[in-house]
């Protein structure tokens, strides 16, 4: 009798093909989410092999089982406190000895295990000639080839892990063990035998012995939870063991064990595997001596992001306009409803104005969003990924991070959104957190419309000089240029100021295998594409929809007062009762009064009451109410703030209405408050969806408000130092001269 | 004299080594290297798992000034980033 459902878990090294497996294996039966309280993208899936169905659940690629990223770290709680029926070693067949090594930790863990010999096209391209009959002895374990990228051996790879999971089929298994020398091996037995007197837990004694010698943090931890204070005498005596080997070797313990069980590996590779003449040079390397030359090597990585970026947005741009112009059409037909009492007004205020502005605005930005993650898709599974961390780790060095940050960083000038969710590509979690904490200074695409509305109320557009004698270069690029380079500069320091108090320590650095280049399969393009586009759609959409209908709320509530409604209606009909008025005057008069009514409405909501309460706070960094129950209304996204001043300039919204809105601007404030609007939205507050996805990709809140707050606090002392310093520093200066 | 060729024969042989060694950050491009040892725990049981175990033959393939350096270890190419080539000893093969 076999199991009818089995739990089967996919372990193998970073860029085996494992994710192509997978891929192969579920189709589109898979879901992604995090593994509880680390950030690691946990995917499982499901498949049907006769009678047998199969939750297959994808592990973090990984090397080996120690425990120094949250990656390897979940992949071996997951063997060893779940206990999968199967599990599959996925192995990158034209480059076995790696993938072995993994294969022989794997084999400690005491589960039923098949070994997935994928990429087996690239191995015969190669010339590798694996005996699988004599390796599968040797190991004591079924091997399968497969080719998942072209969809082959995978029905013998299902047959292969059923039979493995089958009862009975256990305890025939022959497992072998790595031979770690006698010196070694005596320390391993005489551990396991201590393990077994103190008690049982489900984890097997020989690999906790192995673990012990190693000096591994989380089983020293176990042991002590299981045996209590009967541990200390065991932690002591491995200890005495550890140091031994050490001694007579010269050599940290658990390196010489990962010798041994790279010398086991060899042994193995020796007897099984027969490789034709290597080329001293690969076509991977001559790719490489280009795109990885020292001079070459940056402006051709500035090439391929220019491109990235300009497709993205080439392609995208054009979409986001109709879904824009939709999202306006959507809205007016909510108006166009009939119903005209208080009641259905209120709901139609919310459907239009709440619910399809603020989820409309985050939603418009799909195209561009998978656009983007199907770039990075190409840039990861063609290889080239790891060749720009190597090109750019020398200058991210002097930030404080390391190449691979750069990926993420560079991504935030489009939006921060994806940009926060590319972070997972860095190890350490406190790289991750910084790189997250300054990505909303790179200025996003969202924030480009109150730059423009600023630039074109307070600025002409003086041309300064010529690029090369052509391209003409003017004050307002100039300036946009200005603010950008600043959030860049303030990025780095506070970079620095980062990581001199919070995340203290020397520059972590890493380590990165460099996969050969290859084609990226469409399916796995596809799949990588919609799975991130999907998250994306479904955790900004429903926090954001409540968030939305928050704002909009604060913005209605509580109401003008009956006495200002009234007022208002009978002027409205005194307007439609004039005879004398041309029907156009007339027209532009009502549009001139509503939109009074509508600052008289702003005025006594919790938005306008709270801007008028903050306005002393934000006087400093020379804001009024109006700006700052603007910035106010910009917590949800930034380009909000156009549409709010917009409001509260009661200004229509009709055609010509930035024109009008930025005279009006002009009238009131001068150029020196305009710039520091520009900086306060620069700086200021990250829009909701970048709080939403700092939140789920940090899997904590703290780091969420530490990046809204902070950001806050520096925008607002940044803000008021370029204020108060121009406009004290101005006359003076004016004076002199 | 004898007692102590005796007891501390490891420790000599290291003190040879050590005096042979050089981090890997001033080697050349093109020079193939033995790993000598990598200062620091936890780093050098991640290069050791990595396939990077003293004893080992490196090619090296590119690098910075010092670091980053892209290294062969057999088929498999690996990039060490900047922060850890000082930590990283080799001698001439």
């Amino acid at each position: 009798m076999s199991k009818h459902h089995l739990t089967v878990a996919l372990a193998g090294n970073p860029n085996c093909g494992k994710s192509s497996l997978f891929n192969c294996l579920t189709g589109l039966r898979q879901h992604t989410g995090n593994y509880p309280g680390v950030t690691v993208e946990r995917k499982e899936g499901t498949c049907r092999h006769g009678r047998t169905s199969i939750r297959l659940v994808d592990l973090p690629g990984t090397y080996s089982l120690s425990a120094y990223s949250d990656d390897e770290l979940v992949a071996r709680r997951f063997i060893l406190q779940q206990h999968p029926d199967v599990i599959v070693n996925v192995v990158d067949s034209s480059n076995l000895q790696r993938g072995l090594y993994l294969c022989t930790q794997l084999l400690d863990c005491g589960i039923p295990m098949v070994v997935a010999l994928n990429m087996a096209d690239v191995a015969e391209a190669t010339g590798c000639h694996v005996d699988v009959e004599h390796l599968s002895r040797l190991l004591g374990l079924a091997l399968v080839w497969t080719t998942a990228s072209k969809g082959k051996g995978i029905s013998e790879l299902l047959d292969a892990i059923v039979e493995a999971a089958r009862p009975g089929r256990q305890t025939v298994l022959n497992h072998c063990h790595v031979d770690y020398g006698r010196e070694v091996e005596g320390g391993i037995e005489r551990l396991a035998d201590m393990i077994t007197k103190v008690g049982h837990n489900h984890l097997p004694s020989r690999w906790q012995g192995i673990k012990l010698l190693e000096n591994d943090a989380v089983t020293r931890q176990e042991i002590v939870g299981l045996a209590g204070e009967a541990s200390a005498p065991l932690l002591a005596e491995a200890d005495r063991l550890r140091e031994e080997i050490e001694a007579s070797s010269g050599q940290s313990a658990e390196v010489v064990l990962a010798g041994k069980r790279h010398e086991f590996v060899g042994h193995l590779c020796e007897q099984s595997v027969r490789r034709g003449p290597q080329p001293s040079r690969s076509l991977s390397d001559r790719i490489d001596t280009v795109v990885t030359h020292r001079y070459l090597g940056l402006p051709l990585f500035a090439v391929m992001m220019f491109l990235v970026f300009q497709l993205t947005f080439l392609l995208g741009d054009p979409v986001v306009r109709v879904l824009d112009g939709w999202k306006g059409q959507l809205a007016q037909a909510v108006w166009s409803v009939g119903g005209t009492g208080e009641g259905s007004r209120l709901l139609k205020s919310l459907l239009a104005d709440g619910v399809i502005e603020g989820v409309g605005a985050v939603l418009q930005f799909v195209p561009l969003i998978a656009l983007m993650f199907l770039a990075i898709s190409i840039l990861e599974d063609s290889g080239y990924m790891a060749r720009a961390a190597f090109v750019l780790d020398h200058l991210m060095h002097h930030v404080g991070l390391h190449g691979k940050s750069f990926i993420p960083l560079l991504i935030g000038f489009g939006c921060t959104v994806p940009a926060v969710m590319a972070t997972r590509m860095l190890e350490s979690r406190r790289d991750r957190l910084t790189t997250m904490m300054v990505l909303p200074l790179m200025s996003c695409g969202a924030r480009l419309p109150v730059y423009l509305l600023i630039l074109g109320a307070f600025f002409a557009n003086h041309v300064v000089f010529k690029l090369f004698g052509l391209v003409p270069v003017t004050t307002q690029g100039l300036l946009l240029l200005l603010i950008y380079a600043i959030g860049i500069i303030l990025a780095v320091l506070l970079t620095r100021l980062l990581r001199a108090t919070v995340f203290r320590g020397a520059v972590s650095s890493f380590v990165m295998e460099m996969p050969p280049y290859r084609l990226p399969a469409p399916r796995d393009l596809a799949i990588h594409t919609a799975s991130r586009t999907w998250m994306y759609v479904r955790k900004a959409g429903t926090v954001i929809l409540a968030m939305s209908i928050l704002l909009w709320a604060l913005k209605t509530w509580p109401q003008a007062s009956a006495q200002q409604t009234a007022s208002f209606q009978a002027q409205r009909a005194a307007l439609l009762a004039d005879a004398g008025m041309s029907g156009q005057a007339r027209t532009e008069a009502v549009a001139q009064l509503d939109m009074r009514q509508h600052r008289a409405q702003l005025e006594s909501s919790c938005i306008g009451r709270i801007g008028r309460a903050v306005a002393p706070v934000m006087a400093p960094c020379g804001f009024d109410w109006k700006v700052s129950a603007s910035f106010l209304g910009a917590v949800a996204a930034k380009e909000v703030f156009v549409s709010q001043m917009g409001v509260i300039y009661a200004v229509g919204d009709h055609e010509g209405q930035e024109m009008r809105l930025q005279a009006k601007l002009a009238a009131d404030y001068t150029p020196l408050q305009g710039f520091c609007i520009m900086l306060f939205c620069l700086i200021c507050a990250p829009c909701m969806g970048t709080v939403v996805v700092t939140m789920n990709e940090s899997a904590s809140w703290k780091w969420a408000l530490l990046q809204w707050g902070g950001l806050t606090a520096v925008a607002w002392l940044v803000t008021t130092g370029v204020y108060q310093g121009i406009s004290r520093l101005w006359p003076l200066l004016w004076a002199a001269t | 004299m004898i007692r102590s060729s005796v007891d501390l024969p490891v420790s000599t042989n290291k003190t040879q080594e050590a005096a042979q060694a050089v981090s890997i950050s001033t080697v050349k491009a093109g020079q193939e290297v033995v790993l000598v040892r990598v200062d620091g725990g936890g780093l050098g049981h991640r290069l050791a798992e990595m396939g990077l175990v003293p004893g080992s033959v490196l090619r090296i393939m590119a690098k910075g000034r010092p670091g980053p350096i892209i290294v062969a270890l057999g088929t498999s190419r690996m990039v060490l980033g900047r922060g850890m080539v000082h930590r990283i000893w080799v001698r001439p093969r």
